[in-house]
């Protein structure tokens, strides 16, 4: 399949985005401890969604494209045209047997092998992903399609400040510890969006009959250019699952500590109090320990 | 830019999904419109298929559809506080290669029947509320508003499968508000249990075997309906639904029912070691014939709960619901082929084919049923208990000789209903509403 036409002026921005089960209704088997995923139902990682908005709102107001990319089953198709209902322009579903397995090793592979024939006629100016995925929590993706595509990398990015199109910049406040760094970096780049940035818009009727409407761009891995196999899937792959499990329930109870006064050396103490008065002989080792 | 289709369907329900499924297959140019996030996404049932009625739409769908047992055995319980009265009939006939009920769970159900929908050619749109309808100067339906930006959308005919709320059709004056009545309100659980113990439970030979169980009695405590209990595969279905009227009446919470249901000695072994996966509440269209709104209009149609089709006595909806869709979707279509106009003059072809279905047969046929049960409240209490007490002074030995037992098993049954005349009242009652 040809790749989704690029515009010819303007931003080309692209956005990955996983489809991931919900994992608000995800159940443990009560007998073989094992996920089960059948019936349910899958969403667009939330993450992704601050990513996507990010996305649109660049073009809206410097004109261009978005294209929603996705690697994964055929049927993660949902989550593309879901993202065309949101006001995305084109979707490319890369989808094969070989890509099933990825970590995040394989993914970010297979990712950035599409988006280099995604550039093909026309440079991709900004890649987007969100900060990591709710399933597999790794946060590793986004920089690691940065890092094999050699593009600056601006992650946990909360806000866009500027961007100048003549200059080939950007302008992004990343939150890092202890406060907000204020990041200048040429395009094109990679972000990775921070929850809370932003507010998902809702699509119109015409983005929804559009999305209904869409012929998707699918994908195998030679279609995305994908050379070497052995990088993608199972194969590609050094994480080794070694066990998975659900952890029992504990009967620990939580209990609210309120104290009179602001004062942290108060309110500490009070939660101490409460600690060495349900643990007497971890009172007495630390204090033993102390003198 | 505005469009305009053939047809829009609201609603992606088993009627909405068959009405628009008819009109796709036949070439015409269908948008179907629902407001949840995927097609099922908000829809109850207990939930027993009735294959016919799909059959005529998709025959091979066993085939390919979310199936999780075909029923061999139904239980029909009399509930009495500590005590089941049944009768339950089992077949191996009922093993047969084209099974005639199944159970499914509905959100797998819906999403698969949509994806055939729209295999046939039809546009969906979800997450989307349909708030009103368009109409021309001439009070003609001509399209729908949503909730989302972008203006109205235009079609020749919009079918209304909306379930049993029915606010589109309310708010756009074609209907009037739903009365208390006429709607049950049920709560349902899903209770995970693994398959061989679903099977040793319940005396399962074969892997899909299911048995369902339809209670009245105590279940109701004292108002207007009924409970069930289904097998799916690896989990147990249970509910409770009463008449709406009657809860404001008795101001019994429904999970308080659905608990007292779940902890009946008969029901709770069948629980045991089950874990809750799902509690839902959901509307039920109780009124019958005599509540079946205006159907047809220019431009619009009625199918499914939005149109009261639900047989109570029989435990159908979903059925009504495909048949109704169905029968609605072939008028759409002869009517254009015919490039006649969607008329409520012309659509007299939808209510012919409705008047010779089984649907408003069998609607007409227990037409009374609704109001006579509203009116007896004794036969969902003093019945179930006369027939438990009954039972037992005759299955116990306890050295009173058999005739006297006859006699006090006779004044039992008597005392429940106050006199003999009391009784043969309630019977003819029944009998006389059943015909
Ligand atoms: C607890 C329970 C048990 C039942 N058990 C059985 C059973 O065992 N067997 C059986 O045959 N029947 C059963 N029924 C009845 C059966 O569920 C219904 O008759 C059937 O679902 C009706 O189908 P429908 O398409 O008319 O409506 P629904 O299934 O209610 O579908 C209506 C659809 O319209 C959508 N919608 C509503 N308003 C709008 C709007 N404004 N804009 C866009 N979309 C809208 C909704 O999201 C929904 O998807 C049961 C019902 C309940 C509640």
């Amino acid at each position: 399949m040809d790749a989704p036409e690029t515009p010819t002026d303007g931003l080309n921005i692209v956005v990955c985005i996983k489809q991931v089960p919900d994992s608000a209704q995800i159940r443990v088997h009560p007998v073989t401890n094992t996920i089960m995923r059948q019936g349910v139902p899958t969403i667009i990682n939330p993450y992704d969604l601050f990513a996507l908005e990010e996305a649109m709102r660049l073009r809206d107001q410097y004109g261009g494209q978005v294209t929603v990319l996705c690697m994964g089953p055929p049927m993660a198709e949902d989550a593309l045209r879901r993202a065309l209902g949101l006001g995305a322009d084109k979707a490319v579903l890369i989808t094969d047997r070989r890509f099933a397995g990825s970590d995040t090793l394989a993914t970010s592979f297979a990712l950035a092998t599409a988006l280099t024939r995604l550039g093909a006629d026309h440079p991709v100016d900004i890649v987007f992903t969100g900060k990591q995925t709710i399933d597999g929590d790794t946060a590793q993706v986004g920089p690691g399609i940065a890092s094999r595509l050699e593009l600056n990398q601006l992650t946990y990015v909360s806000a866009i400040d500027t961007l100048d199109q003549g200059k080939g910049e950007i302008v992004v406040r990343r939150r890092a510890e202890g406060g907000v760094q204020v990041l200048k970096s040429k395009l094109p780049c990679l972000i990775t969006m921070l929850e809370g940035s932003n507010e998902i818009r809702r699509g119109s009727v015409a983005d929804m009959l559009r999305a209904a409407r869409a012929e998707l761009t699918v994908w195998s891995a030679e279609e995305a250019g994908v050379e070497d196999v052995m990088m993608c899937g199972l194969r590609g792959s050094p994480t080794v699952v070694k066990r998975v499990f659900a952890p029992s329930a504990r009967d620990e109870q939580a209990e609210m500590v309120t104290v009179e006064g602001k004062q942290p050396a108060q309110i500490g103490d009070a939660i101490i109090d409460l600690i060495f008065a349900a643990q007497p002989k971890l009172e007495a080792d630390l204090s033993a320990a102390l003198n | 830019m505005s469009e305009h289709f053939d047809a829009i369907v609201v609603g992606a329900g088993p009627s909405g999904n068959a009405a628009a499924y008819t009109m796709a297959k036949a070439g015409l140019n269908v948008l179907q419109i629902d407001r949840g996030e995927y097609p099922g996404s908000k829809n109850v049932q207990g939930a027993i298929l009735y294959a016919d009625a799909l059959e005529r739409i998709i025959p091979d769908f066993r085939e390919h559809a979310p199936l999780e047992r075909h029923v061999v055995e139904q239980r029909m319980w009399l509930l009495d506080e500590k005590s089941h009265t049944g009768a339950h009939y089992r077949s191996d006939d009922f093993n047969e290669d084209k099974p005639n009920r199944y159970t499914i769970l509905r959100a797998q159900f819906d999403k698969w029947f949509s994806r055939q929908v729209r295999a046939a050619g039809a546009l969906l749109i979800t997450e989307t509320t349909v708030t009103n309808l368009v109409k021309d100067d001439a009070g003609r339906v001509i399209g729908v508003e949503t909730d989302r930006e972008g203006g109205p959308i235009y079609a020749d005919v919009v079918v209304l499968g909306e379930g049993v709320n029915a606010l589109v059709g309310q708010n756009a004056g074609l209907r009037p508000e739903l009365k208390p009545q006429h709607v049950a309100l049920a709560v349902k659980e899903t209770h995970f249990l693994p398959e061989q113990t679903v099977r040793d439970r319940f005396n399962l030979a074969g892997e899909d075997d299911g048995v369902v169980i339809e209670v009245v009695g105590s279940v109701s405590s004292g108002m207007v309906g009924t409970g069930f209990l289904y097998t799916n595969k690896e989990s147990i279905s249970i509910g409770v639904g009463c008449l709406i009227s009657d809860f404001a009446e008795t101001c019994i919470p429904p999970y308080e029912l659905l608990d007292n249901f779940k902890s009946h000695p008969s029901v709770a072994p069948l629980l045991k070691g089950s874990e809750m996966k799902e509690y839902v509440a959901h509307l039920i269209p109780e009124g019958g014939y005599n509540a079946i709104p205006r159907l047809t209009g220019d431009g619009w149609v009625i199918i499914g709960d939005a149109g009261q089709f639900v047989n109570a006595v029989h435990r159908e909806g979903s059925n009504l619901a495909m048949t109704t869709g169905r029968l609605a979707g072939e008028s759409i279509v002869q009517l254009k082929a015919e490039r006649k106009p969607i008329t409520e003059a012309n659509l007299k072809l939808y209510r012919d084919k409705l008047a010779d279905s089984f649907v408003m047969k069998d609607l007409k046929k227990y037409r009374r049923i609704p109001a006579l049960l509203e009116r007896n409240k004794q036969l969902f209490t003093a019945y179930p208990k006369a027939m438990s007490q009954a039972l037992q002074m005759f299955l116990r030995v306890d050295g009173t000789d058999k005739r006297s037992k006859e006699s006090a098993m006779m004044r039992s049954v008597k005392r429940a209903r106050g006199s003999w005349l009391g009784v043969a009242t309630d019977m003819f009652k029944l009998m006389r509403a059943w015909r």
